[in-house]
Parts: C-alpha cells; structure tokens; sequence
C-alpha cells in the first residue's frame, strides 16, 4: 500500500449461535462498512463461528480511561453482595 | 457415460478450479491488506476442496487405479484442461480480481446447470460449491466495482487488466470433445448456452464500475486441449515440486 492512507480500523462482533449475544471478536482495517462486514467474514467466521456479524468504526467507541480505574471499579470490590451468588440456579436456565 | 469419457470430463471442469486456487494460493503471505490476503486464500481453500471431491470421484471411478494426487500433482502440462483465463499470473491486484470476476460469473452459471447433472455426484458437488462460488463472485464484482469506480489510477488498472484477459473469456464457452459427449448425456452442462447470460452479467457489473466492456474480434484459445500458454509450466513446477521431489508422499 505504500504511502496510501491506511484504511479505519473497526470493530467486529459476531453472534456465535442464535439466542446468544453479540460478542467482541476483534478488530481489521477496511474502507468501509460493507468492507468491513466481508473481511470480518473472512478473517473472524471462517471455521464457522458465527451467524451474524456487526462491524462499527472503532473511532465511535468511547472507552473509559484506564486512569479512572480505581474511582470506578474498585469501589464495587468489597461489596460481595452484590453478586447473584446468593441461590440456586435451576438447570433448566442456560447461558448465565 | 464411458467411465473414461467421464474422468476427462471431470478433468475439464476440475482443472479450473485446481489451477486457479493454485494462484491465488500465491498470494498467501502477498495479498495487498491482511484481510485480502485472508480472503484470496480463503477462496483458494475453497476451490481445492472442490477439486478434492472431484477428483476423488475420479479416482473412484478409476477403480483407484489412479488416485486424486496422481491427478493433482503427477500429470503432464498437455494434460491439463484448464482453461488459458485461469492460468494467466498474478501481474498485479487488478489482474488477480479481475481473473476472479471473469471466472466466477461463469463457474456460478457452470454449478447452477450441473445441479441438474444426472450424474448424483457431480449434482452433488455443484450444489455443495455453488453457495462458495456465490461468495466468490459477489466478493470479486465487488472489487471490480471499488477499483473502476475509485481513482484515476485503480480504474486504469482494473481497466488494463479486464482488457487484457478478455480475450481468454470466449474459451469458457467452446466445449472440448469431453464436454459435448457429457452434455449428449445430461450428464454435463451446455456451456454454449450459457453465454448469453454471463455477459449480460458481466456486463452490468462492468456497467456500475463504469468500465468499458472490451470489443475483440479474437480469442485465444486451447487450454481445453492441453495446449497452454507459458505461464502453466512454471506454475505445475512450483504445484507438482513436493510430489515429484518425494513420491508418493502424503500429508
């Protein structure tokens, strides 16, 4: 490519089987959103991982700032109870 | 069908694919993005599965008299049937989509028809590669388009190489002696009347990346014949080295 403007990077999600959510599977380059969508197809679903693909520009993602982690997540440490460890999950209930 | 007659049918189709996954098998580690490159050799896995089950269906045929790497790797250049259009090199990324774009438009009509084989295998196959060869050709019009309609530059590009290989296209649709006699059969397909459509087809797509449908007079031709143009004999030495260099072996 040269001197060529590099293509954006974006972000891919890949829902592996129906009824399960949308998972981060990584990022590649591409010009565009239909670019996008065909190269994660190839780079991410190859060995067949998945029945569908949202691809979004990584510029749009607003990440929270590593600096900030112990004002936002350390406070949530030492409050155990929180956690929904507290009872019995029936089998029947699948993907918690 | 004579068993012989069908083990040079399936030649004549199988060599296509085998050859042209063999280049873009080339730009494995090449290919101009990592993406890109991920999907030409994508497309190359492809085709050789493709080529696996039809050679298989040969060696059993042959009673494995022959195998499928006897087939692949061990046969001499007049031997191969592919056609001139998909031995042509990798001279740059225009003429590797714009190979792909000639091919794929008629492989998509080839499989469609052979669905309809008599023959249940090679029905078979056709049905099992046609949702491949649909990605192929959606992944290379989409390129033609992105590249003619692009910059002054990828559109002279793209330009030069349509124009180029245009005149191996006619090929597709002269059957050799092979193809008529699966066609008498309702075994193979009628590639003649597949003509029509492919450049309707290939032209709408030409049409949206505002490229120049070439005009030509004369084809080349003979790659269903054995007779190849220069570029086969290094590609088979590159292909056959391992097999040639340790027979027999075997993954």
């Amino acid at each position: 490519m040269g001197n060529k403007k590099e293509w954006p990077l974006w972000e891919v999600f890949v829902r592996s089987k129906n009824g399960l959510e949308h998972r981060h599977f990584g990022s590649l380059h591409a010009a565009d959103a239909e670019m996008a969508l065909e190269n994660a197809r190839d780079v991410y679903t190859r060995r067949s991982e998945g029945v569908s693909i949202w691809v979004v520009e990584s510029e749009h993602i607003t990440a929270s700032n590593p600096e900030h982690n112990g004002e936002l997540f350390e406070p949530a440490q030492d409050k155990v109870y929180r956690h929904p460890t507290f009872y019995d999950l029936p089998d029947e209930v699948k993907h918690m | 069908m004579d068993k012989k007659d069908l083990i040079q049918y399936i030649e004549t189709i199988a060599d296509n694919s085998l050859i042209l996954g063999q280049r873009m098998g080339e730009l494995t580690g090449h290919g101009p993005t990592l993406e890109v490159d991920i999907a030409c050799t994508n497309i190359s896995l492809d085709l050789f599965g493709q080529v696996r089950s039809y050679f298989q269906y040969a060696a059993q045929l042959s009673n494995q008299e022959i195998s499928e790497d006897d087939l692949a790797f061990l046969r001499q250049e007049r031997a191969y049937k592919n056609v001139l259009l998909v031995e042509q090199p990798n001279r740059d990324f225009a003429y590797v989509i714009a190979r792909q774009f000639l091919f794929d438009h008629y492989h998509f009509l080839f499989l469609k028809h052979l669905q309809n084989s008599e023959d249940e295998t090679l029905a078979a196959i056709a049905k099992k590669s046609i949702k491949e060869v649909s990605y192929h050709k959606r992944f290379s019009s989409d390129w033609i388009i992105r590249l003619g309609d692009g910059t002054e530059e990828s559109k002279q590009k793209i330009q030069t190489a349509v124009d180029d290989l245009w005149q191996y296209t006619q090929e597709l649709f002269e059957p050799n002696e092979a193809e008529k006699a699966a066609e008498e059969k309702h075994i193979g397909v009628d590639i003649v009347s597949l003509q029509a459509e492919y450049t309707q087809n290939v032209g709408k797509v030409l049409q949206e990346a505002t490229l120049t449908q070439p005009d030509l007079k004369f084809f080349q031709r003979g790659g269903k014949k054995g007779i190849h143009t220069e570029h086969l004999g290094y590609l088979l030495s590159d292909m056959q080295y391992m097999q040639r260099t340790y027979p027999n072996m075997k993954w």
